[in-house]
């Protein structure tokens, strides 16, 4: 299997103190990778470099051959390509608030992919009936429960195909029930040949869905 | 502290020398009334004199005590009782007349064109002055003059707030005619030292000026009358009007006839409605100019105030501090100044039409308050909508115009429309650069009939009228883009 995102030693501060020290781990291509610890142990911070929201201080982040140096966050004009290839799910899901559900997941493809709103909208017709919750497509975010939410924000970051998926803390608000269907829907997602490296403190989840456990210990 | 209160209180309650209270404007000016150069704190003026021959004339050591009170306002402060007397160039209309006690005229003035010298050979009276710009005071026997003008001739009336200004402005072609007292117009030629403009020979009109009292206060005007009366007869009247250089031949005929008929001049008329509803379209004319002043300056507002705001959320230091500073300087600083500036100060660089100098100051000065308004709503969309943004692969263009634009307008729109609700009032200052809206007609209107009540109910319910439906809208708007 081919390294979809490597990250070598990477090093983030805030101000004086270390959040992450020496992270290294590597995700390939049709693989779920569960980055496990305890709260405030930095498992956010990773998503967050990874996805270049977070500036870091040392090492180095590689996906599908594009690097991410140390430094300041690059600007967007310079991101198109890791853009492209990363989709980042937030824990708090970030649906934007004016758009329904069906416009969120095509925002992205109409105005970066430059499809054709039809078009758009059939892609995301079948994502989010893929992702269970097709009868929603018109309901605003606020009218979704967390569980839809969540759903359509998968949806949304699956719209312009990334080859790797973050996931950060997706277990957190689910039922035992909601956490086996998303493990078996973050599977099918592997099968389709995407890496997924998803952030979480559910031992247990991490246990019966990934394929291995990366353990961060407060540094 | 005590013994010094003590001493106060004593000083109040001492019977005082009688005295008559006279209200006039010193704004006016020489020589009417004006602040004594030597000591500003005293007035001077031909006017100034007259009441003091008057209060002298009524006896009982009696002396005239000065209250300063603006020119329009003099008819509505006298019947309040603020004082006894008005005088500062009060004309007599048959209005006046009709609603208050007003006193023999002691003055009479001629209604002068004045015109660039250029203009002499075509322009002999207003009938010549189709289709041109002609200024005067508001709410004056001249304002009236032109308004009927505009209808049989079709001259082009501009009001001015002061009588100083539409000089000027005869002077660097914003109008082409002034019409005015001759008095007025012959300090305005005295301080250009003669030149700019000639005032015309024929007079358009002839007007008195009068004092007047209180509707109420009949037996002291005729005691009043009787001062005059004396005075035109003893010469103390002509040594004060030849004091003020303003003594001519037209004045000792005028007294004669003044002195042989005891009758006062100018017929009595009173506000019919015939004459209320005869404003009616002049309202309606100012509020559309009002409406339109409002909309064109908050259009004008939410395109820089936008690039305001956008200037200082996401430009660079330089442009963070030019947006500051030009945003602190303009809610530092009055509206009112700001029109005068930009009207008055820059008309030496570009001479702006007044409509296009109000619009300006304006939205110009709207705009300062609208980029606050936007940048706290830029800021308040959260962060992590951005970011979510951002790993769509949106640029920062695109963020902009389709997630934090959006969300921003939603948190900015009860601001904005407060903010165009308090725009439409203040469009009412723009009145001071000529531009008559709805307000200044009311005044002119109230001035007229004689009384604000009619008037400004009518103004309230037109301000209304625009301000409601507004409002209305926005919280329709509100419901609209509020998602459940």
């Amino acid at each position: 299997m081919s390294a979809l995102l490597v990250i070598d030693r990477l090093r983030v501060r805030y101000d004086t103190r270390d959040v992450l020290r020496a992270l290294s781990l590597e995700v390939a291509r049709g693989e779920l990778v569960a980055l496990m610890g305890p709260s405030g142990v930095g498992k956010t911070t990773a998503l967050r470099a990874i996805a270049a929201l977070q500036p870091f201080a040392e090492g180095q982040i590689v996906v599908d051959g594009f690097a991410l140096a140390p430094g300041p966050v690059p600007p967007e004009s310079r991101l198109v390509v890791l853009r492209r290839r990363v989709g980042l799910v937030f824990q708090a899901h970030a649906l934007f608030e004016h758009l329904t559900a069906l416009d969120n997941v095509t925002l992205a493809m109409r105005y970066v992919l430059g499809k054709r709103r039809p078009e758009a909208e059939a892609v995301a017709t079948k994502l989010l009936s893929e992702l269970d919750v097709g009868t929603r497509a018109g309901a605003w975010p606020r009218q979704l429960s967390g569980g839809e939410a969540q759903r359509v924000s998968i949806a949304r970051a699956l719209a312009c195909d990334p080859a790797l998926l973050l996931m950060d803390e997706p277990t957190a608000a689910l039922d035992p029930a909601r956490r086996t269907a998303l493990g078996a829907t973050l599977r099918r997602l592997c099968e389709q040949g995407r890496g997924l490296l998803v952030s979480t403190h559910d031992a247990e989840f991490a246990r019966a869905h990934a394929d291995r456990v990366v353990s961060l210990s407060p540094s | 502290m005590i013994a010094a209160l003590a001493l106060c209180l004593a000083a109040v309650q001492r019977p005082a020398q009688p005295v008559l209270v006279w209200g006039g404007d010193a704004e006016g000016g020489a020589p009417f009334v004006e602040a004594d150069p030597a000591d500003p704190s005293r007035v001077r003026g031909f006017d100034v004199e007259v009441a003091e021959r008057i209060a002298r004339g009524l006896g009982g050591d009696r002396r005239a005590q000065f209250l300063q009170v603006q020119w329009s306002n003099i008819d509505q402060s006298v019947e309040r009782g603020d004082f006894t007397l008005g005088l500062s160039g009060v004309e007599d209309t048959p209005a006046r007349r009709a609603r208050h006690a007003v006193t023999l005229p002691y003055f009479e003035f001629r209604e002068v064109l004045a015109v660039r010298p250029a203009d002499t050979a075509g322009i002999h009276g207003l009938a010549d002055l189709r289709g041109r710009r002609v200024a005067t005071l508001g709410s004056t026997i001249a304002y009236d003059l032109l308004m009927q003008a505009r209808d049989s001739t079709g001259v082009l009336p501009i009001s001015y707030d002061d009588d100083v200004h539409p000089y000027g402005d005869l002077v660097s072609g914003r109008v082409d005619a002034v019409l005015l007292d001759h008095i007025i117009a012959q300090r305005a030629l005295r301080r250009r030292g003669g030149s700019g403009f000639v005032i015309l020979d024929q007079p358009v009109a002839i007007g008195h000026y009068v004092g007047v009292l209180a509707h109420s206060n009949a037996i002291l005007r005729d005691s009043i009358d009787a001062v005059l009366r004396e005075a035109m007869h003893d010469g103390s009247l002509e040594q004060i009007f030849r004091r003020w250089n303003v003594w001519d031949d037209t004045q000792r005929t005028f007294f004669e006839r003044v002195l042989q008929t005891s009758e006062r001049a100018g017929g009595v008329a009173s506000t019919t409605p015939v004459q209320a509803l005869a404003y009616l379209p002049s309202l309606a004319r100012a509020a559309v100019v009002t409406l339109l002043v409002s909309i064109l300056s908050m259009a004008l507002a939410v395109v820089v105030g936008l690039a305001l705001a956008s200037g200082r959320v996401y430009g660079s230091t330089l442009v963070r501090v030019g947006t500051t500073i030009y945003i602190e300087i303009i809610r530092g600083t009055p509206l009112l100044l700001q029109l005068f500036v930009i009207y008055y100060g820059l008309a030496g660089v570009v001479r702006l039409p007044a409509f296009l100098a109000a619009v300006l100051a304006l939205g110009l000065n709207y705009a300062a308050y609208e980029a606050e308004i936007y940048r706290g709503a830029l800021e308040a969309v959260p962060r992590i909508q951005l970011e979510a943004a951002r790993t769509l692969g949106l640029s920062e263009l695109q963020i902009l115009r389709l997630v934090r634009g959006p969300q921003a307008l939603r948190y900015a729109l009860a601001p904005m429309t407060n903010d165009f609700v308090a725009l439409l009032k203040d469009s009412a200052l723009v009145s001071v650069i000529t531009v008559v809206e709805l307000t200044k007609e009311t005044a002119i209107y109230a001035t007229n009939v004689g009384s604000w009540v009619v008037p400004g109910a009518l103004c309230a319910v037109v301000y209304l009228a625009m301000s409601l439906p507004l409002s209305r809208l926005a919280r329709r708007l509100e419901r609209r883009w509020k998602t459940p």
